[in-house]
């Protein structure tokens, strides 16, 4: 049963991530990618990772990728689509980099002999991420914050420029 | 497979139950609206217009059904399933009442309990802008386009209010289980008032939580998407026949959604006097609280006219959200000084 279901989301995210590729029209990327996301909460909500995959919904699907849309829609596709990027030395730098990424992926899977062990269902509950948030990853934490509102503060100068 | 059994009855129950009384909803609503405005309402079809939302079904049905000229046609199809499924969703972890025993098996009155309930409301909240984005986009046509764009910012904005708003109530009940947050705010203080969160601590929340709600539903006095004498219908006006119908529903659906959460989250749910011994008075309680706040959906449309979009904006932005924030502000000092 378990099988069967990690089957189908991780079926699901992947046609999504190949699909998000192919496409020209930029609408329907994104749209792929959300379906990417969509599956990939599927396959958080079977780990027990609860927070994590309602966070996932709100933030990616909520958000980042509305924003997409959003940024899709006002400007003029056809435009976009005919500007795309299609320098040539690109394309020979993807080669190695693929070979890399394949390399560390085979890597990383080898350090699982069999099945790895489940970390226990407490991790993925929202109060245990607070607790860990606020205590061990306290500083982090605040860093990250600190990052997020300067970011906002440049973004609001930039907008308000003209 | 026994949960699971259990689980899709209490679906099907539920949702019958609650597209049924969304049908007549929009009867109360037009004889509500009838009556503020001094009319009958309608009173054609059977007996006090009872069978009216049967045969608004069945126009609905029988009406063609009109696709645009549209490059878009999958998404053009797709978008009103968008904007009706997520609300109903949401039915699953709203608790309408204590536990029930049934044949010798113990039945909690919601669906699920999951322990991030109201985290994953508004998940499936944020997730019903898709239905009209792509609705306006879909549609070929500049009415739809700039509705749905407004419709989407709207959301947005109110979206944050609303979020931040919740944030109290979480502090004071400690935790994100809906059912959980219900126990919290059974009992009274001095014998007499309830200890609903609208009463202890919380009443600014609940103020900005129902009007960053209304907004969110785009209704009455922010129902700028669909405003008539600039925009035709917003998202929807090239929708026809059973696809408009699944906007229609979708929207009342949100309206019943918030409102029951807002009974849920501030009113203390199901409780109430005798509720823990007869499992069916709390769901009556549950419903006379839900069918205020609907009652209030539609009052406000009677009276109210439309806010301008700047005003709408300037609203949201300059002061329900720092008002959310100033909110959480006392909570956290409470929950330090208590």
């Amino acid at each position: 049963m378990e099988q069967l279901f990690f089957i189908i989301f991780a079926g699901i995210a992947l046609i999504g991530a190949v699909n998000l590729l192919l496409r020209r029209n930029p609408l329907y990327a994104a749209l792929s990618l959300l379906t990417t996301m969509a599956a990939l909460t599927g396959l958080y909500i079977m780990l027990k990772a609860y927070f994590i995959a309602v966070i996932q919904v709100m933030i990616y699907a909520g958000a980042i990728v509305v924003l997409f849309l959003f940024v899709i829609m006002l400007f003029n596709i056809r435009v976009v689509e005919r500007q795309t990027d299609r320098r040539g030395y690109l394309k020979w730098l993807a080669l190695p980099f693929a070979i890399i990424l394949i390399g560390q992926f085979v890597y990383i899977a080898r350090l699982f002999e069999g099945n790895p062990t489940p970390v226990g269902t407490e991790v993925g509950l929202t109060e245990m991420v607070g607790r860990k948030l606020f205590t061990a990853y306290l500083l982090p934490f605040e860093v990250t914050s600190i990052l997020i509102l300067a970011a906002i503060i440049g973004a609001v100068v930039l907008a308000q420029k003209e | 497979m026994d949960i699971a059994l259990e689980a899709a009855i209490k679906t099907a129950i539920i949702l019958f139950i609650v597209l049924t009384f969304l049908a007549y909803l929009v009867l109360f609503e037009r004889k509500i609206l009838g009556w503020i405005q001094l009319r009958v309402g309608p009173n054609r079809v059977g007996p006090w217009g009872l069978l009216q939302p049967l045969a608004d079904l069945l126009k609905f049905i029988a009406k063609e059904d009109v696709t645009p000229n549209t490059p878009n046609k999958v998404l053009f199809a797709l978008a009103p399933a968008l904007a009706l499924v997520p609300p109903l969703m949401a039915l699953a972890v709203i608790p309408f009442g204590s536990t029930v025993e049934l044949l010798g098996r113990k039945i909690a009155l919601q669906i699920t309990d999951i322990n991030v309930g109201l985290l994953y409301v508004f998940a499936l909240g944020s997730l019903e802008v898709y239905g009209i984005i792509l609705a306006g986009w879909s549609s070929n046509s500049k009415y739809s386009l700039l509705g749905g764009l407004r419709s989407a910012a709207q959301m947005i904005s109110y979206e944050l209010a609303l979020t931040l708003s919740v944030a109290g109530v979480l502090i004071q009940a400690g935790t994100l289980s809906l059912s959980e947050i219900v126990r919290v705010q059974s009992g009274y203080y001095f014998g007499v008032i309830p200890r609903w969160h609208v009463f202890w601590y919380q009443p600014l929340g609940f103020i900005i939580f129902f009007i960053a709600a209304v907004a969110e539903t785009n209704r009455v006095p922010f129902d700028l998407p669909e405003a008539e004498s600039e925009l035709v219908a917003g998202y929807h006006t090239e929708y026809s026949s059973i696809k408009f119908a699944m906007f229609f529903v979708g929207e009342y659906a949100a309206m019943f959604v918030v409102s029951a959460l807002a009974t849920t989250l501030f009113l203390g749910g199901w409780t109430g006097p005798g509720a823990e011994r007869v499992p069916l008075l709390g769901v009556l309680y549950f419903s006379l609280k839900t069918g205020f706040f609907l009652f209030v959906y539609i009052w406000l449309r009677g009276t109210l006219p439309r806010f301008r979009y700047d005003q709408l904006m300037q609203f949201g932005w300059k002061f329900l959200v720092p008002m959310a924030f100033v909110n959480i502000f006392i909570s956290s000092a409470l929950a330090l000084w208590r």
